[in-house]
């Protein structure tokens, strides 16, 4: 198929960037969108242009690093997937297609597509771990039963990518889903107890320092997440918050 | 113990069991004040580089952590899915250190240091036990126990899981334990910067040379020891499992600067993946060897059906049962699907090459779990006391079932092939997965290079000439978290005087100007095709040449190819942009440039060695039935020295010696 895109460019931070139009042709369906781009970037090298730059790596939907803002949607219009597993078959011959950067006050771009996304390693650093050091002396791992339940829906908001599409779906640039979920994993574990408000109370902190917006509830964030990150995260975080601040 | 670069590795005296040990009681230590005067440079932070930066700086030494990724949690252990193997024998089916120990040397066709191996085994249960403490949420039992399941080349259940995102929870796991020292300032981090090169000073490793990938400007990194944890070399292939800025440049920076590089030729081919669709293709993607402990893997037992289905007449559904081939449990009744991933590929690739192969490309197999669904879907109607001969109903609660243990699997395979896999077997062929072969290390895990560290899949391992299914994420966790944070302190006990190292000498300086020199002839060089035209040519040679089955011949032309493909690389790669800002395409070049070299000295160590092991296939030494033929005379490490180019390499020979496991023909009838 052919196709018309229209790219971001932006050669720097500083740089006050634009969409720049390109024209595509012979695109299998079959194809992953990031390969498509491979293949025009291919084309503006041999033609000595500066090919678009963009974030990825594993090309698995697992690592996170992709992002693109496409047709206005974060991922683009396939439902639970990232860039890198959406395929050309999603869309039409003669389509046009806007891509662009995910954007936030918090993430500055870099270059074209490519954003600086460490304000989440920040807020992971302000309480995102159990505080136990590597010693071959913690206790046997199934000294401590864990109800299956619990476990289950622990693994189920550990399985966040960071990747950011919560971010870039939301109108306020709220990174709550991002943060509840990793609250949420050790509110749920015995692990997670001993620092249990500590840490809800620093991240939160930490998020609100980098400029993200407050969470109004409208749950796009949820509906864009590539790996399924319930909105009932959100609810637990704000439990967890609210009971932190009472106790403290 | 004896300090320094050991060759051959010397090894604790005593009993196998007990050699670990003495030797934690006999090294030297570093006292905590002294430790804050000691630097140590990680450069990776997957599994290996991720645990050994928490743990280290946990200890007391000041880390400085680099990653060419935006963020250490997005390393490639990431993306490993099935599990995480341990001794921890809490199924009761007989597992033990010894088993675990001896599975691994067999499943590495008997090509890996005992001691070492041992070793692995012995801190596995540590590993489970360090994971479930940080908060990794493994799978459990309805009693709230943690869950177990069986992989490749074992008779037991050892393998911990999180359904199939074991990597990334583990990995998100010390991804956590470096958070909390990073908050500290214990461990400096340096995210979207590569490594150049290694800085030698007095013939210790003294630091680095790094590329700050957004500003494209290069630094000065010392250290008291420098620790390579960047994985493993897949990419030479071009179409791998390994992430796409997977390289081998930080392992080929420090055997140019002298530390000799172990076995390159043992890679492993991975059975189960999803086959290759056309020419765009930019990689290719795993489904997890955990699958084939529900999945039966077959192709139609009838050449005429096999071509039915390729020109898309025949659906596999419709192929009876008595018209099915389970190659794998025909060949192999006492392993069944369940043999290792070198014996396993091998046997796809004879059926496809025998005309019985699926998809068009006829290049695939099936991978069914029809059966499986069946099995579980009664099971549960039974327990949830519902008709056990509704049939619509078992595939439903069946189908729950298998959602519920591969999931992420199934969907992954979805988007990609565009079929439904609950309903219609998954297609599915070998790709390049994993390097067994890499940097050369002695006991302590140290290089050639005195304060060189490798770890986890950079170094040339414990896996032999193939590596059994979840280990790699054992090997790289016990490597950061248990081993080396104690090895490397028999070393640095010797380096508490030194005091900070300048950056300021002619060593930092000569290193610096040479890695500039090269990223600038990248930019002037004005050539006419992408660095991606000369890497998927070198891809072609190696998956032909020196892929799956390998001859005498084909490896001779496959060492003359890559040659040319390295001249024609240098006279007319394009590289776009500056050396200034951010490029990928020069960090592409660079790293294409050592993969070139590599490739080279893989396919020599490829041709020298003259037998079939492991991954490792020749043609010319095989059995009659088409198994793997060892040589005796070939019971070595293969280590290379470099001597100015890949042709010229010295050959170095670890000779092995089994005290506490009798040599045997590796079957899995």
């Amino acid at each position: 198929m052919n196709l018309k895109l229209k790219i971001w460019r932006q050669k720097d931070a500083t740089d006050t960037g634009k969409i720049v139009d390109y024209n595509i042709s012979d695109v299998s369906s079959d194809m992953s969108f990031l390969e498509m781009l491979d293949v025009l970037n291919t084309q503006l090298i041999e033609k000595g242009d500066d090919p678009v730059s963009f974030d990825h790596d594993c090309r698995e939907g697992i690592c996170g690093s992709c992002s693109l803002q496409i047709n206005g949607q974060p991922h683009g219009p396939d439902g639970g997937t990232t860039t890198c597993q959406l395929h050309m078959r999603k869309f039409k011959d003669q389509q046009t297609i806007v891509i662009e950067p995910f954007r936030a006050k918090a993430f500055p771009i870099i270059k074209d597509l490519i954003i600086d996304r460490s304000a989440f390693d920040r807020i992971q650093q302000a309480g995102g771990y159990v505080s136990v050091n590597t010693s071959g002396n913690t206790q046997d791992a199934n000294t401590t039963p864990i109800n299956k339940v619990d476990a289950d829906h622990a693994f189920d908001a550990a399985a966040c990518i960071g990747c950011a599409a919560c971010v870039a779906a939301c109108k306020n640039s709220s990174a709550m889903l991002f943060v509840s979920a990793k609250v949420s994993q050790y509110a749920l574990l015995p692990q997670g107890q001993i620092e249990r408000q500590q840490r809800v109370q620093d991240m939160v902190a930490q998020m609100d320092e980098e400029g993200f917006g407050a969470c109004t509830n409208t749950g796009a964030c949820e509906a864009e997440c590539p790996k399924g990150i319930s909105l009932t995260n959100i609810a637990r975080m704000n439990r967890e918050y609210i009971g932190a601040n009472l106790k403290s | 113990m004896k300090i320094g670069a050991n060759f051959p590795a010397a090894t604790p005296e005593g009993p196998l069991e007990k050699k670990w040990t003495s030797y934690k009681d006999k090294i030297d230590l570093v006292n905590p004040a002294n430790k804050r005067l000691l630097d140590i440079i990680v450069v990776g932070t997957g599994l290996a580089g991720g645990s050994a930066a928490a743990t280290l700086s946990e200890l007391g030494y000041n880390v400085k952590a680099f990653c060419f990724q935006d963020s250490p949690r997005r390393a490639h252990s990431i993306a490993a899915q099935g599990g995480i193997n341990a001794s921890k024998n809490y199924m009761g089916d007989g597992d033990s250190n010894y088993r675990l120990f001896y599975d691994t040397v067999k499943g590495g066709d008997y090509r890996a240091r005992e001691e070492n191996v041992y070793r692995l085994a012995e801190v596995s249960g540590n590993i489970i036990d360090q994971c479930v403490a940080q908060g990794v949420p493994f799978a459990r039992d309805y009693g709230g126990l943690l869950d177990n399941r069986s992989f490749g080349g074992v008779l037991v259940s050892r393998t911990f899981y999180a359904k199939g995102q074991t990597g990334q929870q583990l990995l998100l796991g010390a991804y956590s334990a470096m958070n909390r020292q990073i908050a500290r300032g214990k461990i400096k981090m340096y995210n979207r910067h590569e490594m150049m090169d290694l800085v030698i000073v007095d013939g210790k490793a003294r630091g680095i040379i790094a590329k700050n990938l957004i500003t494209g400007e290069l630094e000065r990194h010392s250290a008291h020891a420098v620790v390579i944890a960047s994985g493993g070399y897949g990419n030479v292939f071009y179409l791998s499992t390994n992430a796409m800025g997977s390289n081998v440049s930080a392992a080929w920076k420090i055997h140019k600067k002298g530390a000799w590089f172990a076995n390159p030729c043992f890679t492993q081919i991975h059975p189960t993946c999803i086959p290759v669709s056309g020419d765009h293709q930019s990689k290719l993607t795993l489904m997890s060897e955990s699958l084939r402990n529900d999945g039966r893997i077959w192709v139609p037992a009838k050449e005429a059906d096999a071509k039915a289905i390729r020109e898309g007449k025949l659906k596999p559904t419709a192929i009876i049962e008595q018209d099915r081939d389970y190659f794998l449990e025909r060949r192999y009744p006492a392993f069944g699907n369940l043999v290792p991933r070198d014996v396993a590929s091998r046997a796809a690739k004879e059926r496809c090459d025998a005309g019985f192969g699926v998809n068009a490309t006829g290049e695939a197999v099936y991978l069914d779990f029809a059966s499986a669904i069946e099995r579980y879907g009664r099971e549960k109607a039974l327990i949830t006391h519902h008709d056990p001969n509704d049939r619509e109903l078992i595939l439903k609660l069946g189908r729950e079932v298998i959602a519920n243990k591969y999931g992420n699997l199934f969907q992954m395979y979805e988007k990609i092939v565009d079929q439904n896999p609950y309903e219609t077997p998954m297609m599915i062929y070998p790709a390049v997965h994993y390097t067994m072969g890499g940097v050369w290390v002695d006991y302590d895990l140290m290089t050639t290079v005195p304060g060189c560290y490798a770890i986890g899949e950079a170094n040339f391992s414990e896996h032999g000439a193939n590596r059994l299914g979840a280990s790699a994420l054992m090997q790289g966790l016990a490597d950061g978290y248990f081993v080396l944070p104690y090895t490397i302190g028999n070393y640095l006990a010797n380096d508490i005087r030194t005091g900070p190292i300048s950056t300021e000498t002619p060593e930092f300086e000569q290193a610096e100007k040479e890695v500039k020199e090269q990223l600038e002839r990248f930019i002037n060089n004005k050539g006419s095709k992408s660095v991606d035209y000369f890497h998927k040519r070198l891809g072609k040679v190696m998956w032909n040449n020196v892929g799956m089955s390998r001859n005498a011949a084909g490896l001779k032309e496959a060492i003359k190819e890559i040659q040319t493909i390295r001249e024609e690389f240098y006279k007319d790669v394009k590289v776009p942009g500056d050396v200034v800002g951010f490029n990928e395409e020069l960090a592409k070049a660079g790293r294409v440039a050592d993969f070139l070299e590599l490739g080279e000295l893989f396919a020599k160590d490829a041709l020298e060695r003259e037998e079939s092991c492991g991954g490792h296939f020749r043609e010319e030494h095989q059995t009659p039935e088409g198994e793997a033929k060892r040589n005796k005379e070939f019971q070595y490490v293969a280590a290379w020295e470099y001597k100015g180019t890949p042709s010229e390499a010295n050959l170095h020979k670890e000779m092995l010696a089994y005290k506490y496991i009798e040599v045997k023909e590796r079957s899995y009838k």
